[in-house]
């Protein structure tokens, strides 16, 4: 009778939010299964991908390549700045050029997608949801994940690939800028020491885990949309929730990515590569 | 008449359905049944579960306990799949209208025809005019959703319910939200397509005057179960005490203004 009552409290609180946490978990990975199901289903949503393409895809170009020329500068600046201490200058476009292919192309490019389209996505959905859009669909006798999730899920999972190659080219190239204004290193000279130094398989690490981005931020999305309880104010709070589930996913799935694409047999992916480009 | 006709199937049945939400009971237990061609009304408070009901029938909620059946078949755990055939004979008008938001009144109407007919597009066209003239908003096609009043979305999601030619049409708070005039041409609106196409129609409502204009029978959904049954008259002259209380409401209205 006398033994504290709180941390039994604590542990049966913090088992309730594990197993919700875990809950979670599995109806995100049964909607993703769902959502492969009906990509084979009858009577492809064709032209809803289209369209969502165009929405979240294309309409996402302007912020994501602002965002990678700001950042292909401000690089530009910064490395030249520290490197011109030791006398290494020439080195700016080596290195502005490896960390924007591998890295900060695609991760700020999922970083922003998952700002503005995972919001979207979520607050759309959600909407639906809370108006009874979805629950219209499915009395209908049709399918909310082909309907809804399916055309987003494949719009981003091929859109944000793509993002990333056009974010990788302006990022380079606002870098060539500023090195060129800045600190006179000739624009040629700069992209001989990017092409000589980045090489194929550093382009497919930095793309090839912008199609799982593409299609976590789209996934999340519509997970939270369709969870979506509790009127307007659900609406806003689904919102906020998917951009943050959305944008951790990001980080912390690149590490591993990045890893895992490390430890890929690299000389085998090359020579795919290169014959898919010869 | 204080049962289904003798004979014939009940089309609608549910029983001792039970639902909970997070621990919350909201239907303890119901039992309805509905004949074909019939309209029947599940009168209820608000939050007593009547559209929560409402959405065991056509599958969109699942029931933890209890039987359902559509047309004899039980359909109380069917997969999502395998309902799809069976909502074919439901249309459903929700609450709020459920309109898609992004699509003309023409795609919105046209949207289960698109999904479950193969028809060229001149006779899809001709069947979205049909059921857009039956709600009598002739028209409107090119309109999108924002554009209409609470009244005109309410009627056009008639008009979508009906496009399939359902069997059944299930009607969530049709005249929530509408002004006297509106809330009576949906009286009537029931009325004529349960006359003119035969159709069995289940209507959830608080709206009294809505429910004993259109209503064959009439069950109050009290504390997760149908309290009282019957037809408009029984309903109204019945001293059953869970009816007295939604009629009067169990504490009287403060007056406006003292004299």
């Amino acid at each position: 009778m006398t033994s504290a009552p709180v941390p039994v409290g604590l542990v049966v609180r913090l088992g309730d939010r594990i197993l919700a946490a875990l809950e979670g978990v599995g109806a995100f990975l049964l909607l993703a299964t769902d959502c492969v199901r009906a990509a084979f289903a009858r009577r492809f949503p064709f032209a809803e991908t289209l369209l969502q393409f165009e929405l979240l895809a294309v309409r996402s170009a302007p912020i994501v390549l602002l965002a990678s020329t700001f950042t292909g500068m401000v690089l530009s600046l910064q490395t030249a700045f520290a490197l011109s201490r030791f006398g290494a200058k020439p080195y700016v476009g080596s290195i502005v050029g490896l960390a924007i292919v591998r890295e900060l192309g695609p991760v700020l490019a999922a970083l922003m997608v998952a700002g503005r389209v995972g919001a979207g996505i979520a607050s759309e959905i959600g909407s639906m949801r809370v108006t009874e859009q979805v629950d219209a669909i499915r009395a209908m006798g049709a399918d909310p994940v082909q309907k809804l999730v399916l055309p987003r899920v494949i719009a981003l999972t091929l859109g944000l690939p793509l993002l990333t190659l056009s974010a990788i080219l302006l990022g380079v190239a606002g870098g060539m800028l500023v090195a060129d204004l800045q600190f006179g290193i000739s624009a040629s000279f700069y992209l001989q020491t990017v092409t000589t130094t980045v090489t194929l398989s550093d382009l497919f690490a930095g793309v090839a885990k912008t199609f799982v981005f593409g299609w976590a931020v789209a996934m999340v999305g519509c997970y939270v949309g369709l969870g979506t309880e509790g009127g307007t104010a659900g609406v806003g709070r689904a919102t906020t929730r998917a951009v943050v589930i959305a944008s951790v996913f990001v980080l912390v799935s690149d590490y591993f990515l990045t890893r895992a694409i490390m430890l890929l047999p690299g000389d085998a992916w090359f020579a795919a590569m290169q014959r898919l480009f010869s | 008449m204080n049962s289904t006709q003798a004979g014939t199937a009940p089309i609608v049945l549910m029983e001792g359905v039970r639902k909970a939400f997070r621990g919350q009971d909201v239907l303890r237990g119901v039992d309805l049944e509905v004949a074909a061609g019939e309209t029947y009304t599940i009168l209820g408070g608000s939050g007593s579960g009547k559209s929560v009901c409402l959405k065991h029938m056509i599958g969109l909620l699942e029931a933890d306990a209890g039987t359902i059946r559509v047309d004899g078949r039980d359909v109380t755990h069917l997969s999502e799949s395998a309902w799809v055939p069976v909502r074919h004979d439901f249309g459903m008008v929700f609450q709020g209208a459920a309109l898609f938001d992004s699509l003309s009144i023409l795609e919105n109407v046209a949207y289960p025809l698109r999904e479950h007919r193969r028809w060229p597009e001149d006779r899809v066209r001709a069947r979205v005019a049909e059921c857009l003239e039956a709600v009598g908003l002739a028209g409107i096609e090119a309109m999108l959703p924002a554009e209409l009043s609470g009244g005109m979305r309410k009627r056009v999601g008639v008009a979508r319910a009906i496009a399939l030619e359902p069997r059944i049409i299930l009607y969530d708070e049709p005249t929530t939200g509408l002004d006297p005039a509106n809330s009576r041409r949906i009286g009537v609106l029931i009325r004529s397509l349960q006359q003119r196409l035969g159709v069995t129609s289940l209507v959830v409502t608080h709206d009294l005057e809505l429910c004993f204009a259109v209503s064959d029978r009439i069950g109050l959904l009290r504390d997760g179960r149908i309290a009282v049954e019957g037809d408009g008259q029984a309903i109204r002259e019945s001293t059953d005490p869970a009816m007295q209380s939604f009629l009067g409401g169990d504490e009287p209205l403060p007056a406006a203004t003292a004299g």
